[in-house]
């Protein structure tokens, strides 16, 4: 195994990559549901913010971040366009009748500001080890999709058909 | 809910890290946990003088760090809160005592002016007045263990609590936590061949301008 903080480093980008592939996903109507192996059927959408960056070979980088509940992302668009990459994103994951919000920073996976459905937590003492387990399950689940669907784009990201079949539906999108 | 009893589990928004923890314990992880946790629970009788103060305290009682009677096992998770309490001496105020020093020395020695050293003595003894008479604010952020999942969830993402908890769980229990990201999902959590490892390796970023 690397060394952690040059992999922190030198493997960054792949989250970066994962995320656009999130956009590119949900902009052009995949099947996420699949691509996740849920059972329950998920629906993503971009939530209220999007940050994206573009390494400009010297050292500088072009940032760009969009930001409210209707915002449109045509900037975001034309970033793309001169080769920048999603940074980070608010996403707003629907399963089934659950709904979770939340940000994610494509090079360190950390997750803010993330909600879950609601619990009850009027409940009594007694039972803050049921609220501690529920809310755990639901956390967990979340997360669990954002890991097997990375692990899915990075099983797609090193296959031969990368470059014929997702790379050109990606940059088949970007230029549209 | 007991009204009043800290729960940032139970809050509304979480902002979280994950980390992959790989050990074993020679007495099992029940008792090495709470071993673990009692040697490095926060002191309950502050230090007045220190600046920063940190450790272990229950969930449910993060004021009363007594892992004898609290419980630290939820379920199929070691659940527990790493405590921060540090001293914050506004800069601004520092310059107000030191100002005020200087120019009772100046009168003290009827000179107009004083010396370097006779300077830094009076910023040392303003900084040690004030964090003695500075409160700890404290910070509280929950951790949620599987031990079972080798899967670590800490409810920060800020930089500095991070680095403190990664240096006091080590200490704590002897494993090292390995911080989730890109590179260590692969790693860890997926179920690659080597090669297809080594494939993720080889890398390197994508154009999406086709050129």
């Amino acid at each position: 195994m690397l060394d952690i903080a040059t992999a922190y480093n030198k493997y960054g980008f792949l989250g970066n990559e994962f995320l656009t592939w999130i956009w590119y996903l949900i902009e052009t109507d995949q099947d996420i549901t699949t691509l996740a192996s849920s059972k329950d059927p998920i629906i993503f959408e971009i939530g209220n913010s999007i940050s994206l960056e573009n390494n400009l070979g010297d050292k500088s980088k072009e940032k760009i971040t969009i930001k409210g509940d209707q915002a449109g992302l045509e900037e975001g668009g034309t970033a793309l366009k001169k080769g920048a990459w999603v940074t980070d994103m608010n996403l707003i994951c629907r399963m089934g009748e659950e709904e979770y919000k939340f940000s994610i920073k494509g090079e360190s996976f950390n997750i803010t500001g993330l909600k879950t459905p609601t619990i009850d937590i009027s409940s009594s003492e007694d039972e803050i080890e049921g609220l501690i387990i529920e809310k755990t399950f639901l956390i967990m689940k979340v997360i669990k999709v954002i890991d097997t669907l990375f692990l899915k784009f990075i099983e797609k990201r090193i296959s031969d058909d990368w470059n014929r079949s997702d790379l050109k539906g990606i940059r088949d999108w970007i230029q549209s | 809910m007991k009204k009043g009893v800290y729960m940032g589990l139970i809050s509304s928004t979480h902002s979280i890290s994950r980390y992959y923890i790989d050990g074993e314990f020679t007495d099992g992880p029940v008792e090495g946990v709470r071993r673990g946790l009692i040697e490095n629970a926060i002191p309950e009788i502050e230090n007045e003088y220190d600046e920063i103060s940190a450790g272990w305290t229950p969930l449910e009682t993060p004021y009363k760090p007594d892992f004898q009677s609290a419980s630290f096992i939820f379920g199929t998770y070691f659940a527990f809160s790493l405590r921060i309490d540090k001293k914050s001496i506004p800069a601004k105020l520092v310059q107000k005592y030191i100002a005020i020093e200087m120019e009772k020395k100046k009168k003290e020695s009827g000179r107009p002016f004083i010396s370097k050293n006779e300077k830094t003595e009076i910023k040392e003894m303003v900084i040690d007045i004030l964090m003695h008479k500075t409160p700890f604010i404290p910070n509280i952020y929950d951790v949620l263990w599987d031990y079972e999942d080798k899967n670590l969830l800490l409810f920060s993402t800020q930089k500095a609590a991070n680095e403190l908890f990664e240096t006091l769980f080590f200490k704590s229990f002897d494993h090292k936590p390995i911080k989730i990201f890109p590179y260590t999902i692969v790693e860890k959590l997926g179920r690659f061949s080597n090669d297809k490892k080594d494939r993720v390796l080889a890398l390197s970023p994508l154009n999406t301008k086709g050129a």
